[in-house]
């Protein structure tokens, strides 16, 4: 544990949202080691959303790792996100066992319904389609989550029902 | 905690245990949660409280009940009656037939093959405890191996009886367990490292996510008794963000052992010290290669480097770390209570000891299987997964993920090990089997895995880069019937290159989901370029 480490001096944070505070705490429980960098990663976007420029400037300067490092980080990794999420989320698993039963099928059927590709939100804000690589849940295949509630045993009906009644609520 | 406090602790658990007239557990695992199996267990609790059955009856919530697609499931004590399907509303009429039988609709046979067939050594007592729950864990025996190494045995006695067990490496490559532990032990430099890889990418595999979320504290125990042997005090545990409850349960029980003084300094009064921290993985599949997975622990881009030197003698932060499979850990503590030639007459001559698979895909009966290394594929398919359903026709199992491929039905009575799934062109891998019946197309499933293998190329090496790149538009062209003849040389040309000059496992395999399906359905990807001749023909003579 790194519990040792010297507390530094507090750099301000991008605003006076105080979700940042959670941030802190983590950068804090590790003591501001750079070897931190995923964890922190995971506290901004875990309390924001997702990852945007002041997040990662100042996620920079407290574990004083250089930007370029921070954004390589943010990048290289699928589960970070830059951009802002809609407000509800369809996650289509392309597990192989939910793509062998024909969860292709359903993440077209969305994108073509709301006229987003993958990783895509829509215009207005309020949808997100996503798809994972895997999201554990073979034995329910295809599986679709749906603003964190799984779907199992999928079908393109279903979800589109599903996502009409999501949206319109 | 002394080892006296232990056995009272078991032997209290026990007690309450057996004076329980009825046992009912709950599947908690995010497989039966995802149909909202939480409900059901507060369904169960409130007609428990509300008939006064407190004394008599109790609900567990426990891990993984195997059948996970007819989740919720529901057992009785030890699994001899099952329940699937469960619902909240049902919880009354399950409260009613205990004692008797099960109410029909719910009623899912214990004794079926899916359940007899196997073998549990891993999984020996998930599904009848809780396992957010320490003394729970206790009370089956959790730490009892750990108690044994550090209380009674040298570092180098447990080495030993990990070499005798014939132990090998659940992540997939195989590697003898006991060789390397005793590299780590060997090797000069401080601190050392133990880490348990639990970052399992492959698509179509859940065993690690299983057995994390249903009995964390033996991954612990197991990874303190290889701290004890190799000399580490310090653990990471790296664990994808994508399974947040396996996240939460590690936490939950590192905190308990903690707490129980199970983990920390001097462990059963003896001079051995360990802590485990817990760090997220970010959803990058190549961070499973070994070397990867250290760089990232350390915060960096999850970007593998040659070895040697292998992490044995340069590993986290330049240090000796020992760094083994989640499924591996799990193993440790049964081989270390009962002795590693009781483990080593489990299993095949060079295979010891049981697999976890995640049996999913075209099968009827899907779920988490545990079975003897040996058994053959047609043993698991058709006798535990109970055959192809709606009446179609077996067409391949695939095994390994991304760097493994896809048996046909002539290797069906093949054993399940090592050597003969790699003499068949697939691997053990980390334990995903994917059946695939005759509406799969092979082209298009060794196209899925190259656009897999092509996306989560880090992009270090250029033959990786680059060729599963290229590979994927030969693919994508075949499929889309655009190709031509000589794709095919291409392809083969293209595999020995990626296999050959790749810089890590991600690379060196990724040929093998086409490899096999062009060495057993070569007629797939010609019908596919033919009726591209078929449609260029027409086109001129149109």
């Amino acid at each position: 544990m790194t519990a040792l480490a010297t507390p530094k001096p507090t750099l301000k944070a991008p605003s006076d949202d105080k979700r940042w505070r959670i941030v802190d705490a983590t950068m804090r429980r590790h003591g501001y080691d750079p070897h931190a960098l995923i964890e922190s990663l995971h506290s901004v976007q875990q309390v924001f959303g997702f990852l945007d420029e002041p997040a990662m400037r100042y996620v920079a300067a407290s574990l004083k790792v250089p930007l370029s490092k921070v954004f390589g980080v943010a990048t290289f990794y699928h589960y970070f996100t830059l951009k802002p999420q809609g407000k509800h989320a369809c996650v289509v698993c392309l597990g192989t066992a939910c793509y062998i039963k024909g969860s292709g099928a359903i993440l077209k059927d969305v994108s073509e319904r709301h006229g987003i590709l993958d990783g895509q939100t829509t215009p207005d804000g309020e949808l997100s389609l996503l798809s994972a690589r895997c999201i554990g849940a073979c034995g329910l295949a295809p599986a679709v989550v749906l603003d964190g509630e799984v779907i199992g045993k999928a079908s393109v009906d279903q979800v589109s029902l599903r996502l009409e009644r999501i949206l319109q609520s | 905690m002394t080892p006296e406090e232990l056995t009272a602790i078991a032997a209290k658990k026990a007690d309450e245990h057996a004076a329980y007239q009825h046992v009912v557990n709950v599947c908690m695992e995010s497989g039966c949660m995802s149909s909202r199996s939480d409900a059901v267990a507060t369904a169960l609790d409130g007609e428990i409280k509300k008939r006064n059955l407190g004394g008599k009856c109790c609900i567990k919530r426990v891990g993984c009940l195997c059948s996970c697609a007819q989740g919720p499931m529901v057992s009785l004590g030890t699994g001899q009656t099952m329940y699937k399907g469960v619902s909240p509303a049902d919880a009354a009429d399950l409260v009613d037939s205990l004692g008797s039988a099960p109410p029909a609709r719910l009623a899912f046979p214990a004794d079926q093959p899916f359940f007899s067939r196997q073998r549990r050594v891993v999984r020996e007592f998930a599904g009848t405890f809780d396992p957010e729950d320490i003394e729970e864990s206790i009370r089956v025996g959790a730490y009892q191996a750990l108690r044994k190494a550090v209380t009674e045995m040298t570092p180098a006695e447990v080495i030993q009886e990990i070499s005798t067990s014939g132990l090998r490496g659940r992540g997939g490559a195989g590697f003898p367990t006991g060789l390397k532990w005793s590299t780590v032990a060997k090797a000069s430099g401080s601190p050392k490292y133990v880490v348990c890889n639990g970052d399992e990418g492959d698509p179509g595999a859940f065993m690690d996510r299983s057995v994390m979320e249903g009995d964390p504290h033996r991954v612990i125990e197991g990874m303190a008794i290889a701290a004890y042997a190799v000399g580490a005090e310090h653990g990471y545990i790296y664990v994808r963000a994508e399974y947040p409850l396996a996240v939460k349960r590690i936490n939950k029980a590192i905190n308990q052992a903690n707490r129980a003084g199970l983990l920390g300094r001097n462990i059963f009064g003896a001079k051995f010290s360990f802590d485990i921290e817990v760090r997220l993985g970010a959803g990058a599949f190549v961070c499973g290669e070994e070397t990867a997975l250290l760089t990232s622990i350390a915060g960096n881009r999850g970007v593998p480097r040659p070895r040697p030197p292998f992490p044995a003698n340069y590993g986290l932060f330049g240090k000796p770390t020992l760094l083994n499979n989640v499924e591996t850990y799990a193993n440790i503590a049964p081989i270390i209570t009962r002795g590693g030639a009781w483990f080593a007459t489990i299993g095949t001559a060079k295979s010891k000891g049981t697999k976890i698979f995640a049996l999913t895909g075209k099968v009827n009966n899907t779920g988490l299987i545990e079975v003897e290394m040996g058994i053959t594929l047609r043993e698991i398919i058709f006798d535990i997964g109970g055959g192809i359903p709606d009446g179609r026709k077996f067409k391949a199992a695939q095994t390994g993920g991304p760097s493994g491929g896809c048996i046909p039905e002539q290797y069906l009575d093949i054993p399940v090990d090592y050597e003969s799934l790699a003499s068949v062109g697939s691997i053990m891998g980390s334990g995903g089997l994917i059946v695939m019946d005759d509406t799969s197309n092979m082209v298009d499933v060794a196209r899925f895995f190259m656009d897999f293998c092509m996306s989560e190329s880090c992009g270090k090496c250029v033959p990786c880069r680059v060729g599963t790149y290229q590979m994927h538009e030969i693919l994508r062209r075949i499929y889309d019937r655009q190709g031509r003849l000589e794709d095919l040389t291409l392809l083969r040309e293209l595999c020995d290159m990626l296999k050959a000059t790749s810089l890590c496992g991600l690379g060196q395999t990724a040929p093998n989901p086409v490899l096999s399906t062009l060495k057993y359905f070569e007629n797939e990807y010609l019908d596919l370029i033919a009726a591209a001749r078929q449609t260029k023909g027409n086109e001129v003579h149109a």
